[in-house]
């Protein structure tokens, strides 16, 4: 009794883990429905796996136990199905999400089933150890009050640092020196056309991203997360632009020495402060990250240059 | 959103003839005005992007 009590318990607490983990932001992803009936699924196939593990271990089921790494496999699944999906929509975006993000979002998908996963099994431990001092219902209340903090906390540690962590971000001027667009002293673009310089000098914000420490500047650096801060601050204030209109597709280009990152853009909505809080807002990519001064070598060129 | 064919300079745009030649078609203009006004138009048709080599000559490249 106390073992199949504890498995649902568990298996529905972390599913509730996986619903609560389900957010949709402005990433537009998991879309609802059908995004969320698929990842739901999955959950509850985590959270099962999770809760069977501790009961088949007592009454000595080790085949049982070992379908838990079989698990894993199935999640590996999951991130490489949200990866093709993704990849597969990027033509279709008007500024693209970029491979490191793709790749970003996919992992995250994959860890949250282990998330899932892991509060089930927790859950399942705390329920059997309870059960067997207490009567079941107080067995249940502390494994689902156990999982909830679990998950909590697990989902606190999982919100990865923010550009503004790494980077102060402000608003720069935008001018043109010939045809060359430039924020500041950064050159973005050759412009040609004079309606596009005249509509650029009108209606386009600069912003300016300067990476506080070595380790934020190798970390900006990175392709993928130029583009991902390119992506979100033009999912969230929109972009002036259509297809085949190149000169308008916001970049974001890098100062050779000094690292900061710059980008004129003409956003839907005309808000500086605003856009510049999107920038600030974009997630570090798990992938872009740099720590050169970690290393013996960084520090040693941190402290002097030639 | 990103195009299949092939990317580098699709046309040359001038109104001095003997500041191009090769490959790309070039197209001749007589001033400075309609130099702007067949730049855009190639630009939308080719969605590609109108650069400025500072000498007269644009050039429509698709990155």
């Amino acid at each position: 009794m106390e073992a199949i009590t504890s498995v649902v318990t568990a298996s529905l607490v972390g599913f509730f883990a996986r619903l609560y983990m389900l957010r949709t932001d402005y990433r537009q992803y998991p879309s609802y429905p059908q995004g969320y009936v698929i990842h739901l699924s999955l959950g509850l196939i985590a959270s099962f796996l999770g809760a069977v593990a501790v009961p088949a271990l007592l009454v000595k089921d080790y085949a049982a136990a070992t379908f838990l790494a079989l698990a894993a496999t199935q999640f590996r699944e999951v991130r490489k199905t949200e990866r093709e999906t993704l990849s597969n929509l990027e033509p279709m975006e008007l500024i693209p999400r970029g491979n490191g993000y793709i790749e970003g979002i996919a992992r995250v998908f994959e860890a949250r089933n282990y998330l899932a996963g892991g509060t089930a099994l927790f859950t399942s431990i705390v329920v059997l150890i309870l059960s067997q001092y207490w009567s079941l219902p107080i067995a249940i209340f502390g494994g689902v009050v156990g999982g909830a903090i679990l998950v909590w906390l697990l989902d606190g540690m999982m919100i990865g640092p923010k550009v503004g962590d790494l980077a102060n971000v402000r608003g720069a001027e935008i001018r043109f020196t010939g045809p060359l667009l430039m924020v500041e002293d950064i050159v973005i673009m050759n412009v040609g056309l004079e309606t596009a310089r005249q509509r650029l000098l009108k209606e386009g914000i600069g912003v300016l991203i300067e990476p506080r420490d070595p380790n934020s500047k190798a970390t900006l650096a990175n392709l993928g997360q130029r583009q991902a801060i390119l992506h979100d601050a033009t999912s969230l204030l929109g972009v002036e632009m259509d297809v085949g209109e190149p000169e308008y597709i916001p970049l974001l280009r890098r100062h050779p020495v000094t690292g900061a990152l710059a980008m004129a853009i003409i956003p839907g909505e005309k808000n500086t402060v605003a856009l510049l809080e999107a920038v600030r807002r974009t997630p570090i990519l798990e992938a872009s990250v740099r720590k050169p001064l970690a290393s013996q070598a960084g520090r040693l060129a941190d402290r002097h240059r030639e | 959103m990103r195009e299949n064919s092939a990317e580098g300079v699709i046309a040359m745009i001038t109104e001095d003839r003997n500041l191009v030649g090769g490959g790309a078609p070039i197209f001749y203009v007589s001033s400075l005005a309609e130099k702007e006004r067949v730049a855009q138009y190639l630009s939308r048709i080719t969605r590609g992007m109108v650069h400025d080599l500072g000498n007269g000559v644009y050039i429509i490249v698709r990155h």
